[in-house]
């Protein structure tokens, strides 16, 4: 059985990452020309994974299913990014990050982990400036900085809405430049499928070429999977259409553990569900909360009317309208953590007081920071996410305040991970999104864009030295060695067998179907009895996607249905995982809600006593029920607190 | 705002194969399609009805439907993402259309943009353009504290102004002579308004132009027809700027 080792340096917190910085080994230039490393995934982990790998020598092959690395759906990321730079004087540090960031993931990520994002977060934004991000200036020539929930202090860098694409954009460049160089062999419109394991080291991806529907083998001395998350299990969420879980997936049917996976995040703004044919929900940046009042309305006859479409916001009286964040957390206000400000919109509309037709909406207010502030001012600030806003539900948001409600956005949970990004396959690598190591059962605003770069250009490049430095006898590998004959096989067989299913339903029913049953007992609030419900019916649904898929066009050539057909039968495995792990995990924290484990007014209540780990599952074959390790969560350097923003 | 039903569509796309087979209009009807859905959830519907009656579906690029991808790249009705303003295709919305309408829906239309198939085309040329020279050669690490660089707010916001591309290609495909040109300018307007990338803003110009020549794009010829159908809005005083770094750039030489 697999024992896992997080291999988290001894010694005092602050100084674990140099100390271990300073015992890892370092591969020579000459050698790293001579190894090889497959980054898988081109979002911020993965595009600065791969640049700064090349540039340091190594020879990366990097993969995305888009058609080109700059559409990974870190682009969509809006609001910003945080570092701990202090710029503001507002008494920020690297200790203050660490300590929000650990409070904000409810105390389950590891505190080692948690404290080197810290300390590297001020390099990033170093780094992206030199990079030529363009980042919002004061008027004197410095950087400027806004305020994200959860916290206290203004420590997040944006570039209008856009921080996201903009940081991207600069990876991307960097990357260019590498392939223009030869460093990077870059492969667009293709999808990893498999990962080739020779003798116990990860060597390899069997992948689809999307355009030509051709099955192709690539070596390595080692593989990074960057593929973010898995939101889209849920069908609808803020995901791009498609982000799958695929390669994390492969990663644990090939024996990597999978962790947490019953950590989701639920974004509290995000505009609202319009009807049975939406095919995906779009984000309004937390930035927004910023200056936007969060409320509905006091009485149910208001809240009637709204949702009959007899009035709208502005026929509400000031004094009928309730302002339930800052009513609820005095202290923290509309800023609160999405995870709370998620559950208290729910609450509300489960109340009754939704603003909208479905009576699933509250309302974000600008009307106040106008009056404040200026329109001029909020337009700068917000303007092409007021026009994203106008464009999408045809309602102008500087004259009625914006309809928002929460959805799907970011999972915690990912491929298990020890200190240095390595999964327990040695050789395979797991960072961003696609692992689980930084934000425990919630993460904070700012603090994805933040994790991805600082795995990509200030973690893996050293850690993986550790590893390769050990693997420079091994020459360039075979990929005619027969496990990669044995896994392309494998690989045809999986794809041959749904194509040939010739059934009724397209993949996307079955998708729908697997969203509505996850949404209903493994979203927002979760109990026993609908978690072991939800299990249940998951394995009906696979039942019926095995004898009841259909998928039309040719099988040698790009096929879209084909390609969603297998992210599908995974997202149905992954959706089974996150009930298993749901119910085992007793208490509330974070993202994760259990309705048995609450305090009395309502709020999540955790239970260190017996859930302070990490729940790490392993593979043991299909139909058979995967073994669960528990990684204890040591703190030393703080103290777990219920977690309060009041 | 209540979203109406838009009884009957006719839907009259391009269909081809694959990059080598001969391509056609085929024409789909859709019917009961609300105001409220997304011209791309209007696709997903009529290739649900293909896939129920056995056809394979339409093939077209999408990704983040939030219009910041760049992936989406339809010429609907003869205009460049569709009848609406300063939007990517996934982000117009059916209230746009008239019951009973006919929706003609093309690829990308240029040499340099081969159709692979439906209406996906290859943009691996805008790829190779970048590769040459868009981008600030800064390795990781050993880079100045960022507030060690100071720019100015105007200087900052027009550079965002440019760096707002998201590579769709709809410039292109709007260009009578399918030029590059705002796309180039744009990313190289981006990085000489910032004192970071002016140290290597000459050899940029040149080597993107010269790229963008290779690639078979055509010339500009000052239409502004590019800057009219581009989703962000960037502007062809980008393509003036472009103009005086490679000129500045060619006489030095």
């Amino acid at each position: 059985m697999t024992v896992l080792n997080s291999k988290i340096p001894a010694g005092p917190l602050a100084e674990k990452w140099s100390s271990h910085k300073a015992a890892i080994k370092v591969v020579s230039p000459a050698n790293k020309r001579k190894l090889d490393i497959i980054v898988v995934g081109t979002g911020l982990a993965g595009g600065s994974a791969a640049a700064s790998m090349a540039e340091m020598g190594y020879n990366v092959k990097a993969f995305c299913y888009q058609d080109s690395g700059r559409r990974a759906h870190s682009i969509a990321a809006q609001g910003g990014i945080n570092a701990a730079k202090n710029y503001q004087n507002d008494n920020d540090s690297v200790h203050r990050l660490f300590y929000d960031t650990i409070k904000g993931g409810d105390y389950r990520a590891r505190e080692a982990n948690v404290h080197r994002l810290a300390e590297v977060s001020g390099d990033i934004i170093d780094q992206c400036v030199a990079q030529g991000v363009p980042f919002a200036r004061e008027y004197g020539g410095t950087l400027s900085n806004r305020s994200f929930g959860g916290v206290l202090v203004s420590r997040t860098f944006y570039a209008r809405g856009q921080t996201g694409q903009q940081l991207l954009l600069g990876c991307y460049a960097s990357m260019n430049r590498m392939i223009g160089q030869g460093k990077i062999e870059m492969h667009e419109r293709n999808e990893l499928l498999d990962i080739v394991i020779i003798d116990g080291k990860a060597r390899g991806i069997i992948t689809r070429n999307l355009v030509t529907g051709e099955i192709e083998r690539h070596g390595a001395h080692a593989v990074v999977i960057a593929t973010g998350g898995y939101g889209n299990v849920f069908f609808l969420s803020t995901n791009a259409m498609g982000c799958n879980g695929g390669a994390a997936w492969q990663a644990y049917k090939n024996g990597a553990c999978f962790a947490n996976p019953c950590y989701v995040q639920i974004h509290p703004t995000c505009i609202p569900i319009h009807g049975e044919q939406q095919s995906k929900l779009t984000l309004m940046s937390e930035s927004l909360r910023n200056d936007g009042r969060v409320w509905t309305p006091k009485k149910k006859e208001d809240a009637v009317k709204l949702q009959k479409g007899q009035i709208t916001a502005n026929d509400i009286a000031e004094e009928d309208r309730d302002f339930y964040l800052e009513r609820r957390y005095p202290s923290y206000g509309n800023l609160v953590p999405r995870d709370v400000a998620s559950r208290a919109a729910k609450e509300r509309c489960d109340e009754g007081f939704g603003v909208n037709e479905t009576g699933k909406a509250v309302y974000l207010d600008f009307k106040y920071s106008i009056e404040r502030l200026g329109k001029d001012v909020i337009e700068a600030r917000y303007g092409n996410l007021f026009q994203m806003y106008e464009k999408i539900t045809d309602q102008n948001p500087y004259e009625l305040p914006m309809q928002i409600y929460p959805a799907i956005h970011y999972t915690m949970g990912g491929v298990w991970v020890d200190y240095n990004l390595m999964t327990n396959i040695p050789g395979l690598y797991a960072i961003g999104e696609a692992n689980f190591s930084d934000h425990g059962a919630n993460r904070l605003g700012a603090s994805a864009l933040m994790q991805g770069l600082a795995d990509g250009y200030f973690v893996l490049p050293y850690t993986i030295g550790d590893y390769l430095a050990d693997e420079i006898q091994v020459p360039r590998i075979d990929v005619n060695h027969q496990e990669f004959v044995k896994k392309e096989k494998a690989v045809t067989d999986r794809m041959t067998r749904l194509y040939n299913i010739k059934g009724s339903k397209s993949v996307d029913s079955f998708h729908k179907r697997l969203g509505n049953i996850m949404w209903e007992y493994v979203g927002m609030a979760r109990n026993e009895d609908g978690l072991k419900l939800a299990i249940k019916e998951i394995q009906k649904l696979r039942e019926d996607f095995y004898k009841d898929l259909r998928i039309t066009g040719d099988y040698n050539a790009m096929n879209i249905e084909l390609e969603k057909a297998g992210r599908v039968e995974d997202f149905i495995d992954l959706g089974e995982l996150m009930a298993r792990d749901a119910l085992d995990r007793k208490e509330s924290c974070g993202g994760h809600y259990r309705e048995e484990s609450t305090t009395e007014d309502g709020e999540a209540k955790r239970n260190d006593e017996n859930f302070a780990y990490v729940s790490a599952w392993e593979y043991q074959g299909e139909g058979k029920d995967p073994i669960l390790h528990k990684e204890e969560l040591v703190f030393e350097n703080v103290k777990l607190t219920q977690r309060s923003y009041k | 705002m209540a979203d109406k039903i838009l009884k009957e569509l006719t839907i009259k796309v391009w269909r081809q194969k694959n990059a080598k087979a001969q391509g056609k209009f085929e024409t789909y009807k859709i019917n009961d399609i609300s105001t409220g859905t997304s011209f791309l959830e209007m696709l997903d519907i009529l290739n649900e009805e293909l896939v129920n009656g056995g056809t394979e579906p339409i093939a077209f690029d999408h990704d983040c439907r939030e219009g910041i991808c760049g992936m989406c790249s339809l010429f609907i009705d003869g205009r460049a993402h569709g009848p609406d303003d300063d939007i990517t295709t996934c982000q117009l919305h059916m209230r746009k259309f008239e019951d009973g309408a006919t929706i003609t829906i093309e690829p990308w239309r240029a040499g340099a943009f081969p159709v692979i198939k439906d209406l996906i085309v290859d943009r691996t040329a805008f790829e190779k353009i970048l590769q040459s020279g868009g981008y600030i050669s800064v390795n990781t690490g050993g880079v100045p504290d960022g507030n060690a660089i100071l720019i100015s707010q105007d200087d900052a916001e027009e550079a965002m102004d440019a760096a707002a591309c998201i590579g769709c290609g709809a410039c292109v495909a709007t260009c009578k002579n399918s030029s590059a040109m705002l796309f180039v300018s744009a990313k190289v307007s981006h990085l000489a308004k910032l004192p970071q990338g002016r140290v290597e803003a000459a050899r940029r110009a040149k080597s993107m132009v010269a790229k963008m020549d290779e690639m078979g794009f055509g010339n500009c010829t000052n239409t502004g027809a590019c800057e009219v159908e581009c989703p962000k809005g960037i502007s062809i005083a980008n393509i003036a700027r472009l103009n005086r770094e490679f000129l500045t750039a060619k006489i030095k030489d």
